[in-house]
């Protein structure tokens, strides 16, 4: 039973390891695919006074995706019932030239900032409209959400790697004695370490399988689909062979290391 | 007669300040029954780990088959255990390892096919007069049956040489009489070497042996 117990406490620090480590591929996928909404969803506003072409536009930044021409003809047909033809026609080479700028990703402030003022700096734009105060708001909220995911993790990782150490000593404790047991009939340190690391992973298997059989079940359950269309953002929560693999990983990396270290820290006992 | 063991002003000390043998010059014959005996800490125990490496001499020479203890690389060690069985008086057995699982340890260690390993396993369980017991765990046993799994495991490989600290310390009458039994029989009829550290030589003792004394980090003789 205690031994069952410092099995479960080992699967149980990896697990959190693991659910901390998903969550984080999560929130970054979501994010990336929040972002990838927004970024479709803001465009910039540009007045000319001449007519510019796309690839002049795309020298200003690479991140401009297309450049759209917005029509005059809405304000002109207003205008049709009182003016004539000819003026019409005068009027309509007159107006200035409005363009809607797509950009490939969301920008920061700073990205919005700069390509204001080089837009400006072209003497034929007569304005800009980047809409930075509606974006600072978004952006703000967007980079606050992703430093607190990034500190959930962090401190998720933090208190695990503890929990690990704490581990670490007691395997040290449990081992050692087997250990040296097998020392005094001859074992060499590969036979006296094997039943140890085959323990570590088993329990790095059972660990990763329970985190994978976990964010399936969620990324399959219709309350999880529920909430991404709620936001508008459709993403795969859990992929097999990506994130399971990552996970699997993981484990395995990390039982090896604890393994690695309780062999490293043995000293036969006299 | 072959030397097992030849020790010549043979020191050991676990720190600079405190000698716990000094200069002690012995030997052990091939074949050989041989007890040592002294009070508490007089070193008896710190003399019997020597012999299997786990002190190394602090001066002097200490040969245990052929090979230099002082100087003995890790390889070569292992090498030695492999032909030495030790008892001990706590037993040493593996707790989550099953009865034949244990005695089986020199074995796996030795690198023998699992059925030759089981044969073995099983013949000296009966031996001991455990074979009933062999899937039970060491904690599940009394301390006279551990005791008797303890010298069926330094027994399994034929080693050299058997190395016992009190083996019979913790021990009834009855098991302490089975012990001595085994390790006579090892040493008539295997020709084991034997070396047991003990407060109490038994008075029944069939066969000759030789007794060495421990007093104030000098070993002697006793005729």
């Amino acid at each position: 039973m205690k031994s069952l117990k410092n099995h479960f406490s080992l699967i149980l620090a990896l697990f959190s390891i693991l659910f901390a480590i998903q969550i984080f591929i999560i929130n970054d996928r979501a994010l990336e695919a929040y972002e990838q909404k927004l970024s479709s969803s803001y465009s910039m506003i540009v007045v000319s006074n001449v007519a510019i072409s796309n690839d002049t536009f795309k020298t200003y930044s690479s991140n401009i995706e297309k450049v759209d021409i917005l029509s005059a003809d809405e304000i002109i047909k207003k205008l049709q019932e009182n003016i004539s033809q000819k003026n019409i026609e005068l009027l309509k080479l007159s107006l200035p030239k409005f363009y809607r700028i797509h950009l490939k990703t969301f920008p920061t402030s700073y990205e919005v900032e700069s390509l204001t003022k080089t837009l400006k700096k072209n003497s034929s734009i007569t304005r800009v409209e980047d809409f930075s105060s509606n974006h600072d708001t978004v952006y703000k909220l967007l980079l606050l959400f992703k430093q607190i995911t990034q500190l959930f993790t962090l401190v998720i990782l933090l208190v695990t790697v503890l929990l690990i150490a704490k581990e670490l000593r007691i395997w040290q404790f449990k081992h050692s004695e087997r250990m040296n047991i097998m020392g005094l009939f001859g074992a060499p340190v590969w036979l006296r370490s094997a039943v140890l690391f085959r323990l570590a992973l088993i329990d790095a298997l059972i660990a990763s399988f329970m985190a994978i059989f976990f964010f399936y079940g969620i990324s399959m359950s219709t309350w999880t689909a529920d909430q991404l269309s709620v936001i508008g953002i459709d993403i795969t929560i859990f992929e097999w062979l990506s994130d399971g693999s990552i996970l699997l990983g993981v484990a395995v990396l990390i039982s090896i290391l604890l393994a690695s270290l309780i062999v490293v820290g043995y000293k036969e006992e006299v | 007669m072959d030397k097992v063991i030849i020790a010549e002003e043979l020191t050991l000390s676990y720190n600079k300040d405190e000698t716990i043998i000094n200069q002690a010059n012995f030997s052990v014959d091939s074949g050989s029954f041989t007890f040592i005996t002294g009070a508490s800490g007089s070193g008896k125990s710190t003399l019997l780990k020597s012999l299997y490496g786990a002190i190394k001499p602090k001066q002097g020479s200490l040969v245990v088959g052929g090979a230099q203890i002082k100087n003995i690389s890790s390889k070569k060690l292992n090498f030695l255990r492999q032909h030495i069985g030790i008892v001990f008086q706590d037993y040493k057995l593996i707790k989550e390892w099953t009865i034949e699982k244990n005695v089986m340890l020199p074995l796996i260690i030795g690198g023998f096919q699992k059925s030759v390993s089981e044969q073995q396993v099983h013949k000296l369980l009966s031996h001991v007069k455990l074979n009933h017991q062999s899937g039970k765990y060491p904690l599940e046993l009394s301390g006279g049956e551990q005791q008797r799994v303890a010298m069926a495991r330094a027994l399994s490989h034929n080693p050299i040489l058997i190395l016992a600290d009190e083996p019979t310390g913790n021990l009834d009458d009855y098991s302490a009489e089975l012990i001595w039994n085994l390790l006579e029989g090892a040493n008539t009829q295997l020709k084991t070497t034997i070396i047991v550290v003990t407060h109490h030589i038994p008075e029944n003792m069939k066969i000759p042996y030789k007794h060495l004394h421990i007093e104030f980090g000098t070993i002697y003789e006793v005729s």
